[in-house]
């Protein structure tokens, strides 16, 4: 048997000196979804970061497989150019770049880490219609500046058809559903569902079992305190909704 | 981009690519200044009486002006003593064809990457190359004189349309107007030289590269273009120099004339040898650039500069003519030790002027810059209006940027808006980047162009691009 897509093995990861996962463990097969929840302050995003290769946030222990290989020493962007998306909680603007000149740009700097040709203008342009219904993404939002003067909405629409454009291997999705009203929501789940296939797995990152209604995961883990500390089906998403966090840091202090 | 990329790196990797001399034997004078020097030069390039006059005139008042010290920039004083102020190559070539070039200063220009024979064929750019001081070669001037366009060195200007070098030489920088600028007056020693008649668009982006070539021979180019009624011209000037351990003093003066109805585009992409990361070495470059716009003519300058310890100009607009129009875009680019001090002035005079400011200063390393600009509306200027954007962007945290707007209200129908912003390169925005498959140099190169994209938009395309991958060559190593 060929080994996990990603394989996280007692993590701790330290912020300006101050740890914040406490030996985190998971492990993701190709063609999974899994779903991570917990409280503010648990760790959630910490997790996402440190798997995307942010240079903020150190590892002290512990050990993170991508594919069976340790991808700690990995720059970002090898990380990025091996498959690893991170779709952003707060997408970052950048002012000047338009929308599609930056993911030509992506995508063709991955594909060429790959040693793949790199995509024509026309061939760029076809792919873009492909994807845009896809997230039913406004054209006129394409040639925009990144993110610049996007709604909160539109911002998180624009981090799926990036998700769509590189076609990943694991995609993580830090919150993507936050702040998105139902139609959109429904729209960016509808675009992760079609991306589902055997080779590829989902990690997705919420507060709130509401996506899981549109996405249904293989596995929920609840993380709490920088530690997984319950893992599941897709029911325990229903439990927590139901009671919220408080019951399981009970059952967590008392074992 | 990848392709871009690639070129990035390639020019990375080299120290300083345009970092050799060349072996032209070079006919010169003897360091220092003096009347028989002034008369020497003049001479030497056969000029009329007046035009030594005038270079008199302007040496006399030299020798009672004193050097300025008002700017942020400090730098080595400067021994006027030792430049030497004429430098010419021995062969002087002759026009008809490149055959007759000297085959090492042609070997020159191919590592500049300026081929003309290719330049010729290709890029319909019409190219005066100023090798040291003597105009070497002007292409497709044939073509442009059928429309009645004078596109020549400075020199031959003086021996073939002495009439209009008369009129306009020293109409918007007058040889008393600053230290550098009555010193290049006195000694100026080529440059270009541009006539379009009344009512021609000129065909073709006219083109000239300067570059400094001999141990130290201070350059001192005079560019004089003179847009008649109702003419378009638009004038790209790129330069890059040869690495020197002392300091060269380039001391340049430009000159635009737009009559009724004219309109004069001016873009620079400027990259003169900025000295090594301590700061050793390097040119001083302070450069007077004005235009004067008549009625309803405009003047559009635009400038990205990336090279030079010093950088020390304001290109101007004297908005004489009633609904006169005078725009600045730029691009200042500082790291290691270099400093600038740039910016504009937009004298309103005539009735509804108009001005535009668009600047965009990035800082990097220990560099160092200041926008300067003035903003001065005249009692008759009514209905005069102003809109200024000085932008800002700090990578690190040892560089400094400053911005200093002078705006002095002379009418009270005037409309002047004044907008700036100061912002580090956040670090969120390159990880994002990187986290979507760019390395940190292309992350950064994408931001900063992104931030200059206003002014960058304004170059002609084929610059434009040049002028990007500066940017990405020049931040190179600036970050992390």
């Amino acid at each position: 048997m060929s080994a996990p897509l990603l394989e996280i093995k007692d993590l701790h990861v330290a912020v300006d000196g101050t740890e914040i996962l406490h030996g985190l463990s998971l492990t993701v097969n190709a063609g999974e979804v899994h779903a991570i929840m917990g409280t503010n302050g648990s760790g959630k995003s910490t997790l996402t970061k440190v798997i995307a290769g942010h240079p903020d946030y150190e590892v002290t222990k512990g050990d993170v497989l991508y594919q069976g290989k340790s991808i700690l020493e990995n720059e970002p962007e090898e990380r990025a150019c091996a498959g690893i998306f991170l779709a952003f909680q707060y997408p970052v603007e950048v002012p000047g770049v338009s929308n599609m000149y930056f993911l030509r740009s992506a995508l063709n700097a991955q594909r060429k880490s790959r040693g793949e040709a790199e995509l024509s203008g026309a061939e760029f342009i076809e792919l873009v219609k492909e994807k845009a219904k896809l997230v039913d993404i406004d054209s006129g939002l394409l040639n925009r500046s990144v993110n610049e003067g996007f709604s909160g909405g539109e911002k998180k629409r624009n981090e799926i058809f990036q998700l769509a454009m590189l076609a990943p291997t694991l995609a993580i999705l830090d919150e993507t559903d936050s702040g998105l009203d139902i139609d959109a929501l429904k729209t960016v789940a509808d675009g992760v569902n079609s991306m589902r296939d055997a080779a590829r797995a989902f990690l997705l990152v919420t507060h709130y079992q509401r996506l899981l209604n549109y996405i249904e995961p293989d596995r929920v883990h609840v993380l709490l305190d920088g530690r997984i500390v319950k893992s599941g089906g897709k029911d325990l998403a229903l439990q927590l909704e139901d009671k919220g966090y408080a019951w399981i840091e009970q059952e967590t202090a008392t074992a | 981009m990848a392709e871009q990329n690639e070129s990035i790196q390639a020019l990375a990797e080299q120290e300083y690519k345009h970092g050799w001399t060349s072996n032209v034997d070079a006919d010169q004078l003897p360091p220092g200044l003096s009347e028989d020097i002034v008369r020497a030069i003049s001479a030497k390039k056969n000029e009329p009486e007046w035009l030594t006059e005038w270079r008199l005139r302007a040496y006399r008042h030299w020798l009672k002006m004193t050097e300025p010290d008002w700017q942020k920039p400090k730098h080595a004083k400067i021994e006027y003593d030792k430049i030497i102020y004429y430098s010419a190559p021995k062969k002087k070539p002759t026009v008809s064809s490149l055959d007759e070039v000297d085959p090492e200063l042609l070997e020159t220009f191919e590592k500049l990457g300026i081929s003309l024979d290719e330049q010729k064929r290709l890029s319909g750019v019409a190219v005066d190359a100023v090798f040291d001081s003597v105009s070497v070669k002007t292409t497709f001037r044939e073509e442009l004189s059928k429309q009645g366009i004078v596109f020549c060195s400075f020199s031959e200007a003086v021996a073939d349309h002495p009439e209009l070098v008369k009129k306009y030489l020293g109409s918007v920088v007058p040889y008393t107007d600053n230290y550098f600028a009555t010193l290049n007056s006195a000694v100026f020693s080529d440059g270009s030289f541009c006539y379009i008649p009344p009512g021609v668009r000129c065909p073709m982006e006219l083109s000239t590269y300067f570059r400094i070539n001999s141990a130290g021979t201070g350059q001192f180019e005079r560019t004089l273009l003179i847009a008649d009624e109702g003419a378009y011209v638009s004038y790209l000037e790129g330069c890059t120099a040869p690495q020197r351990d002392e300091n060269q003093l380039h001391a340049a003066v430009v000159e635009l004339v737009a009559l009724k109805g004219a309109h004069i585009k001016y873009s620079t992409v400027q990259n003169w040898y900025p000295g090594d990361k301590d700061g050793k070495g390097g040119v001083y470059n302070f450069v007077t650039k004005r235009g004067m716009a008549s009625e309803n003519a405009k003047v559009s300058w635009t400038q990205v500069e990336t090279g030079s310890a010093i950088t020390w100009k304001y290109p101007s607009c004297v908005l004489k003519g009633d609904n006169s129009v005078g725009e600045f875009y730029s691009v200042a680019l500082t790291r290691d030790c270099q400093m600038a001090d740039t910016g504009t002035k937009m004298i309103h005079i005539g009735k509804n002027t108009r001005s535009t400011i668009i600047s965009k200063g990035i800082s990097a390393g220990r560099g160092d810059q200041t926008y300067r600009g003035l903003v001065q509306i005249m009692p008759r200027a009514t209905g005069a209006r102003n809109y200024s954007v000085c932008d800002s962007l700090l990578l690190g945290s040892q560089c400094g940027a400053h911005t200093v707007p002078y705006i002095e209200s002379g009418n009270s129908s005037a409309v002047i808006e004044h907008e700036a912003s100061t912002s580090k390169i956040s670090d969120e925005q390159i990880f994002f980047l990187r986290q979507r498959g760019l390395s940190e140099e292309d992350a950064v190169s994408m931001i900063v162009n992104g931030f200059c994209k206003d002014v960058l938009s304004e170059l002609p395309m084929e610059f434009a691009v040049e002028a990007q991958k500066l940017l990405g060559v020049k931040l190179e190593g600036a970050v992390g």
